[in-house]
């Protein structure tokens, strides 16, 4: 029989391979050649050392580190990077909270109940979320000026500049305080390891949730009288047009908070859902056979088998959260894209290094996300005997 | 006998059935739900009337409260008269109609872009309706929709020419929805069976840029086709604005599109991939007969959610400066004769998008109603 060297299937593959690889050399070669040619031409600056100039720009909302517009551009990413992570990881458990809540609502037995739950979770899905976050601003910027604004307590003011609280000034021997306060937490995560290696063995049950909560709470307070009070508050003082001391919450952080944890909560809600709903009818009988009273039934029955199916797609919200914190742009919020993907960007002009850093940390934080969510995964999944 | 006495006769169990069952079973089947459904009842009692009052009973439409045509801010109700009772002012949207569908669209031509509106219902129905007369041939006018709808609405051949910056509006945000679908949609197919190729460069390459475009947000995407794609581009290529963000959004979307088909793919047994070997078909002979019309078929469902994915996402168009929907209306704020009327404003972009992606999304429940009953994969 002929055998041409093209019905050779290995043969095929393998120039199939070569082709694409060399496509995609060519390609790359003739990207990287014309790109070298228009940044020549437009006098435009390669390399990395743009990071180290003065950025000569101010940014508006920066809680961990102190700016100045005389800050480098390096600065501006650090500010963004921590902007980007604080909004998302604040969306994210509110966006849990808020989303189980919602979920178990509307599998509830009372309809008016349930038909809200839905109303909500069809309206935030359907729309835009770049739309919710700008209206959502839009909202807040209505709020009352700074001179009328209502108050509560004289310790809180809401304004269409944001919400203006007591900020704690930590004087000498706080760390202590503090330190006692991570020692309550590391001491409770051991009575909670030891309980339930008793109650495994023996059945004997331990009230763990009082003793801990104790320790976390008069631990630290304890400790923070023996010191003599080195934790104080600072109050917000209206003095002129604005307010002088204390801690605000910009309103560009409260739309993004806002915005990203109604609109991520109608999805998690969903998969909360679904996920309950997975749980076959036979597990929440034979619960209910055994005695188990109904809230019983959910935390130890119906919930641990829930959250296997809930557990995968729950992560891929939080990616999705996270992703969407870059919208933050559109109110100017100072995260990541605005901030160094955005305005450092258009100061340098150094468009393909930016873009490049700029996504690399968002491969970055999504990897990193998958990472300790799949460890989670692994956890609870179940574990045949 | 007269044991029998001994016992309390039980009281007949309560009706279920009948309005006053139904409302004992699911709105007061014990005290706390009885409660729960007062407080929600007060709740809607407190919101409902109220917003019926704002965007109808006490809304301006074209006149206001003293029976003048509206032309600018100052005309509206609310703005007129402070002090009195008024609501919403829908004037905004009525006076700027025309730019919230079409943009800057010359108004004599505007017709194109009403038939290409029209001609793409006609295009949606052999997709929508399975038992329609004559549908392998609309099916052939739904593939080649895309191009007659870039002539109508371009121009070329005989058409006045209209440059993209003069598109805006739903117009704008339906092109990028319809065309970033209508090509991600064979790009997205190509991804997946790349991404499960046997090949290991292959996969590896489509695997890559799956992982890469999934892993950072659309909106770097789109910047790195308004910033970086000229630099990558010869001399004397000037892409246009809207393709170039059309580029961004469709890579985005085939991406996404290629992981949903990838699970429609894996759900496909092996017999089936064995089989069509058996037969002597080719590798892509098997996916087009065999796997993937199955595959797809399992998977529309998800499809069509990434659809109302994209669909919501091309809204952020307006970071980069063009004009959809909700640019023409953050336009229209910004314009001193009508700045202040943001709620309206929002709340008419909303409810349009909600029309589409809520009709998109009952569809979607539809079809997977119907899939449940309709096949029986890998039957034995």
């Amino acid at each position: 029989m002929q055998n041409n060297l093209f019905q050779d299937q290995k043969f095929r593959g393998i120039l199939y391979q070569t082709l694409v690889v060399g496509f995609f050399a060519l390609g790359l070669y003739f990207v990287i050649n014309t790109t070298a040619y228009n940044l020549e031409k437009r006098n435009i600056a390669t390399g990395f050392s743009f990071l180290n100039n003065p950025a000569g720009f101010d940014i508006s909302f920066s809680p961990f580190l102190d700016f100045k517009s005389t800050d480098t551009h390096l600065k501006v990413y650090f500010v963004g990077v921590l902007n980007t992570l604080l909004v998302s990881f604040c969306g994210c458990i509110a966006a849990t909270i808020l989303g189980f809540i919602v979920g178990i609502i509307r599998l509830s037995s009372n309809w008016l109940l349930s038909r809200i739950a839905y109303i909500y979770v069809e309206f935030t899905r359907n729309t835009p979320l770049l739309l919710q976050i700008i209206l959502w601003y839009a909202i807040l910027i209505q709020l009352p000026r700074i001179k009328q604004a209502p108050q509560i307590w004289e310790t809180f003011y809401i304004s269409n500049r944001g919400l203006f609280g007591p900020k704690p000034i930590f004087l000498d021997g706080s760390n202590i305080v503090i330190l006692s306060l991570v020692l309550g937490f590391i001491i409770s995560f051991f009575i909670a390891r030891w309980a339930k290696k008793r109650q495994d063995t023996t059945g004997q049950q331990f009230p763990t949730f009082t003793t801990n909560l104790s320790i976390i709470v008069f631990l630290p307070l304890v400790v923070f009288f023996i010191m003599g009070s080195p934790i104080t508050l600072e109050y917000p003082v209206l003095k002129g047009f604005n307010f002088k001391g204390g801690a605000v919450i910009r309103p560009e952080f409260i739309a993004m908070f806002l915005a990203l944890s109604i609109y991520t909560a109608a999805f998690i809600s969903e998969t909360v859902r679904s996920g309950i709903l997975s749980v076959t009818k036979g597990q929440r009988e034979a619960s209910g056979a055994l005695g188990l009273k109904k809230y019983w039934i959910m935390r130890l029955i119906i919930i641990p088998q829930a959250l296997r199916v809930i557990v995968p797609p729950l992560t891929s919200q939080y990616l999705n959260l996270t992703k969407n914190s870059s919208l933050g742009i559109a109110v100017g919020y100072a995260d990541l894209v605005h901030g160094f993907g955005g305005i450092s960007l258009n100061q340098t002009g150094q468009a393909i290094e930016c873009m490049a850093i700029t996504m690399a940390t968002y491969l970055l934080i999504s990897l990193t996300i998958s990472f300790f969510m799949n460890i989670y995964n692994r956890s609870i999944q179940f574990k045949e005997k | 006998m007269e044991n029998n006495s001994n016992f309390e006769t039980r009281k007949p169990p309560v009706a279920t059935t009948g309005i006053l069952g139904w409302c004992r079973l699911h709105l007061f089947s014990n005290w706390v739900n009885s409660l729960i459904t007062l407080l929600v009842i007060y709740f809607l009692y407190q919101l409902i009337p109220w917003f019926l009052d704002w965007s109808v009973f006490s809304a301006d439409f074209w006149t206001n409260y003293k029976g003048e045509l509206i032309v600018d801010r100052t005309f509206c109700s609310r703005v007129a008269d402070p002090k009195g009772d008024h609501g919403a002012c829908w004037a905004i949207i009525i006076v700027r109609f025309y730019q919230f569908m079409y943009g800057f669209y010359p108004s004599e031509q505007v017709w194109r872009v009403n038939l290409t509106y029209f001609l793409l219902v006609v295009a949606l129905l052999p997709l929508l309706i399975e038992k329609i007369p004559g549908r392998k041939h609309l099916i052939k006018f739904t593939i080649a929709f895309p191009i007659v709808a870039f002539i109508l609405l371009y121009g070329g051949f005989g058409f006045q020419v209209i440059p993209t910056n003069k598109w805006g509006g739903l117009l704008v945000t339906l092109v990028l929805g319809v065309f970033g679908i209508a090509i991600a949609f064979p790009l997205g197919i190509l991804l997946a069976l790349g991404r499960r190729s046997q090949l290991p460069v292959i996969s590896m390459f489509c695997t890559l840029f799956i992982e890469f475009i999934r892993g950072v947000p659309l909106i770097t995407l789109l910047f790195f086709g308004m910033v970086m794609l000229p630099l990558f581009l010869p001399e004397g290529l000037n892409l246009d604005g809207l393709v170039r963000v059309l580029v961004a959004v469709t890579l985005f979307q085939a991406a996404y599109m290629a992981e949903v088909i990838r699970g429609g793919l894996q759900a496909i047994p092996r017999g089936q991939y064995e089989a069509a070997q058996s037969v002597g078909l080719s590798y892509w002979q098997m996916n087009r007969k065999i796997i993937l019309p199955q595959a797809i078929r399992i998977s529309i469902p998800s499809i069509v959610n990434t659809s109302i994915g994209l669909f919501k996402d091309t809204t952020l168009v307006i970071i980069i400066g063009l004009l959809d929907l909700l640019g023409i209306g953050r336009g229209a704020l910004a314009d001193a004769t009508w700045m202040g009327l943001s709620n309206e404003v929002y709340v008419f972009v909303a409810l349009v998008f909600f029309i589409f992606t809520f009709s998109m999304s009952r569809y979607s429940l539809y079809l997977e109603k119907k899939l449940k009953t309709g096949i029986n994969m890998g039957a034995d």
